[in-house]
């Protein structure tokens, strides 16, 4: 590591662009494998969408493709607070999609069947009473449910910002306010130009979220990265009535309620993602069916009251399916990026499978069906 | 259901709302008010219509002088929405607002917003304590219904301090006791400006005559107080500080504090204006032109939410806002008016620099002890928030979403300002640089119910729904 001035250059083996939760614990584990790394930041760790999802850590209903790399991740996620030294807000808790018609219980159960087939047993089907042990104030029209018994939920800041602080810990350096600029390789180096100078490395990782698309674009590698905005209510504090984060089969929501008492419904509808000014905006009206959602599954919700919201600017990919894996393209050069609103429990997984392709050439992890290839015009 | 057009929207019916209401009105633009309360007259005038002549006494000429201004309100073709929460503001300048329990939908073409001023929090050990409130709270229970408390002791410093001392005198209720928490010197300091405070002497007169009343009424007042607490364990039970070189400690139930009165700033916020650090002050201003246009598309501000002047160059400030607001939706506005205008706002003005000399917040009050309480919705203490700061977090946002401060109810109004600043001194850079809370929407509570049942643009198309969030 070579610090240098202003429009110097600084050496590193890695440098991550984007200091989300994929590009810091992809710094983190690189740097527990004794590699160099710095992660540039053109906005703050965990600014956008990192630090402003719902907190679902969540195996269920995953793309039968991403499963691997999810189990993996939990078993990250159980030993978090061991790895962080600190606890990250996260809870176990179980992961419920409500059925609320016959028809959706049947599809949830061939859904279950299928993976029961490929050796997976994390997700099952709960009859009616079953979903009322899990969920006693559910409305009485739903009548069953899909559930992960071992999933959970976190406090999406406090994880990114603890996963950023180990890796400064173990030697990763962190620049914020540091937006990339041009990026090219000469001599088998990736040089990044910014404003505090160029940075340098030999492998290049590509975290940088609904920013990504133009980053692998200007490399030549296309990557139709959608930018939207997710959005989550915040309800005032109601007496304790639900453990589990809960989902619908038929409609899209996401819901829980957090220790303190408050409920956070978000799932599905979006706000307005502009990536240039870097924000996004609530759009109440996309929000009516939302809240419709959350009152017939729970009556109890008619009289909460939102006494908050927030979105965040996510990257979508056209399939719904994240980008992970080497380029296509170029040698060094490395992507991670797009998991369409559902990564922050991927995050740890996806550091430590990047982190091991970075350094030794190859993962275990079986990462084909996210190859940037697929998109290769 | 389709959502208005108007031509004006104000937001507050305070004397800048008003008045500006009033006037916006008379020139033919269609105007609609939209305030919190269910009469007009903002916090200032509060209680105005319905107040009796006993009353109207009690609390002084200055605020009977409100009601010309409601009247004028009334008589006017603005429409007048009470008992209305705007609850958010988009980027195309619609507006979501609650009534009646039924959540709506306006699209102005201009904003003016005129919320007023907030009072600046006044962390002291002990501030959260049942029996502890705000000068300005005790005020308006004064003037909404008559109520004073016995055996109150107001602390901190301001002129509203020594207003609501000689209104409690007048109705019967005389103050325990003024602890004035301003450093030595602030009085000279301020009399570098006297020559410039002439220009309106009237302020000087009467700010003198109400500290000459309140001594007059044998109301004790401690000077240059320090180290100010307030004990308790479920309840105020007294109040201690030094002063004069010695400790004191006095026994109530009953404490209103009082630092100066700051910028409402949360629509400024969340319509993302572009804001600025006033340093002599410790507050945060929306920046505006000459016109008193902020950085965001046809979003104007007139009042104190602008910067702190008073209720007369408030209502003064709304009127010229409304001709410039007419002007620029190409209405014609005799330039005369406006010069007579601008020139009366000058000289209120001319008192501020003399005023925030001697009334600049005391630093006791800006750099409270790891122990004091910030966020009291969510009790976040100082130095909790100094703990998070040294583990890197770098700004408001990152320490609400580690500490929950400005989560709760009041949604950072009152910790706002407190946070910005203790992030900034650890960190050894100003507020501005370090920002303030992201503000989102509702800014005002909704039920669940009202938002499902909101339609502003059933024709609309909505947009395609994906996956679950994470």
């Amino acid at each position: 590591m070579t610090p240098a001035g202003r429009s110097g250059t600084r050496g590193f083996d890695l440098v991550v662009v984007g200091g989300g939760i994929h590009g810091s614990s992809a710094a983190l584990f690189a740097s527990l494998r004794g590699l160099s790394v710095a992660v540039l930041e053109k906005d703050t760790v965990a600014r956008h969408a990192s630090g402003t999802n719902a907190g679902g850590v969540r195996r269920l209903g995953r793309h039968h493709a991403e499963i691997p790399i999810s189990q993996r991740s939990m078993q990250i996620w159980y030993g978090i607070a061991d790895l962080l030294d600190d606890d990250c807000g996260f809870q176990i808790a179980p992961q419920i999609k409500v059925a609320e018609t016959d028809a959706e219980l049947a599809g949830l159960s061939q859904r279950a069947g299928e993976l029961q087939a490929m050796g997976y047993d994390h997700e099952i089907i709960l009859d009616r009473a079953g979903l009322r042990r899990h969920l006693p104030a559910i409305s009485d029209h739903a009548v069953g449910g899909l559930a992960s018994l071992k999933d959970g939920f976190a406090q999406p800041y406090k994880t990114t910002f603890a996963i950023q602080r180990k890796a400064m810990e173990k030697g990763a350096r962190f620049y914020e306010h540091c937006q990339a600029g041009r990026i090219h390789r000469s001599d088998g180096v990736w040089q990044v130009e910014t404003a505090d100078g160029v940075f340098a490395a030999p492998r290049l990782l590509n975290a940088a979220g609904a920013w990504a698309g133009a980053i692998a674009g200007a490399l030549g590698e296309a990557a139709p990265v959608e930018a939207i905005a997710p959005m989550m209510l915040v309800t005032n504090r109601v007496p304790h009535f639900c453990d589990a984060v809960v989902g619908a089969a038929g409609r899209p929501l996401s819901f829980k309620q957090m220790p303190n008492g408050t409920v956070v419904i978000g799932g599905g509808r979006r706000g307005r993602a502009d990536r240039h000014a870097n924000r996004s905006e609530i759009l109440f009206n996309e929000l009516q069916l939302t809240a419709e959602t959350a009152m017939s599954l729970f009556p109890v919700m008619r009289s909460a009251s939102i006494v908050r919201s927030w979105s965040g600017v996510e990257g979508r990919m056209p399939d719904d399916i994240p980008v992970i894996g080497p380029s296509a393209r170029h040698e060094g050069l490395y992507h991670a990026f797009g998991f369409s609103a559902h990564g922050f429990q991927m995050g740890p997984g996806v550091g430590e499978l990047m982190a091991e392709l970075i350094a030794t050439g190859a993962t275990q992890a079986p990462i084909t069906p996210f190859s940037i290839a697929r998109f290769a015009v | 259901m389709s959502a208005r057009s108007v031509d004006l929207l104000v937001i507050g019916a305070g004397p800048a709302g008003i008045a500006a209401a009033t006037e916006a009105a008379g020139l033919g633009l269609s105007v609609s008010v939209m305030d919190e309360q269910s009469r007009p007259g903002g916090q200032i005038y509060r209680g105005i219509e319905t107040a009796s002549p006993k009353r109207l006494a009690v609390l002084g000429k200055d605020y009977a002088a409100g009601r010309s201004l409601t009247e004028s309100f009334r008589s006017s073709a603005a429409e007048y929405l009470p008992d209305t929460l705007v609850w958010n503001i988009g980027s195309d300048r619609s507006v979501d607002f609650s009534r009646g329990g039924r959540a709506q939908q306006m699209n102005p073409s201009a904003i003016l917003v005129a919320t007023g001023a907030l009072e600046r929090p006044m962390p002291i050990p002990g501030w959260t304590l049942p029996g502890v409130t705000t000068a300005g709270a005790l005020q308006i229970l004064l003037k909404s219904s008559g109520i004073v408390r016995d055996n109150c002791v107001l602390a901190g410093a301001g002129p509203l301090l020594w207003l609501v001392a000689t209104q409690m005198i007048a109705a019967g209720a005389r103050p325990a006791a003024i602890v004035e928490n301003l450093p030595r010197g602030r009085i000279v300091a301020g009399l570098r400006h006297l020559p410039g405070a002439l220009r309106a002497r009237e302020y000087l007169f009467k700010g003198l005559a109400m500290i000459a009343r309140v001594k007059a009424a044998g109301v004790p007042v401690y000077a240059n107080a320090t180290g100010l607490a307030i004990e308790g364990s479920t309840q105020a039970e007294a109040i201690t500080f030094s002063s004069g070189g010695r400790q004191h400690r006095i026994e109530t139930d009953a404490i209103a504090l009082h630092q100066g009165v700051v910028p409402n700033q949360q629509i400024t916020r969340l319509v993302g204006a572009e804001h600025r650090w006033d340093a002599a002050q410790a507050c945060f201003h929306p920046v505006l032109d000459a016109r008193f246009r902020t950085s965001a598309d046809s979003i104007y501000v007139a009042g104190d939410g602008a910067a702190i002047n008073g209720a007369r160059p408030a209502a003064l400030q709304g009127r010229l806002a409304a001709l410039l607001i007419a002007e620029d939706q190409g209405r014609r506005v005799g330039t005369e008016r406006i010069r007579r205008l601008q020139a009366g706002i000058a000289r209120d003005k001319s008192v501020r620099p003399m005023l925030e000399t001697i009334y600049a917040p005391a630093p006791e009050i800006l750099a409270p002890a790891d122990s004091t309480l910030i966020c009291r919705c969510e009790e976040v203490t100082a130095g909790e928030i100094r703990s998070v700061v040294d583990l890197g977090a770098p700004g408001p946002n990152q320490i609400k979403s580690m500490l929950r401060a400005g989560m709760g109810p009041c949604q950072g109004r009152v910790c706002g300002l407190a946070v910005a600043q203790i992030i900034a001194d650890r960190k050894g850079e100003t507020p501005e640089e370090t920002g303030y809370y992201r503000i989102r929407p509702p800014i005002k509570p909704i039920t669940l119910a009202e938002l499902a049942a909101y339609a502003p643009d059933e024709d609309a198309p909505r947009a395609a729904s994906g996956d679950a969030a994470a």
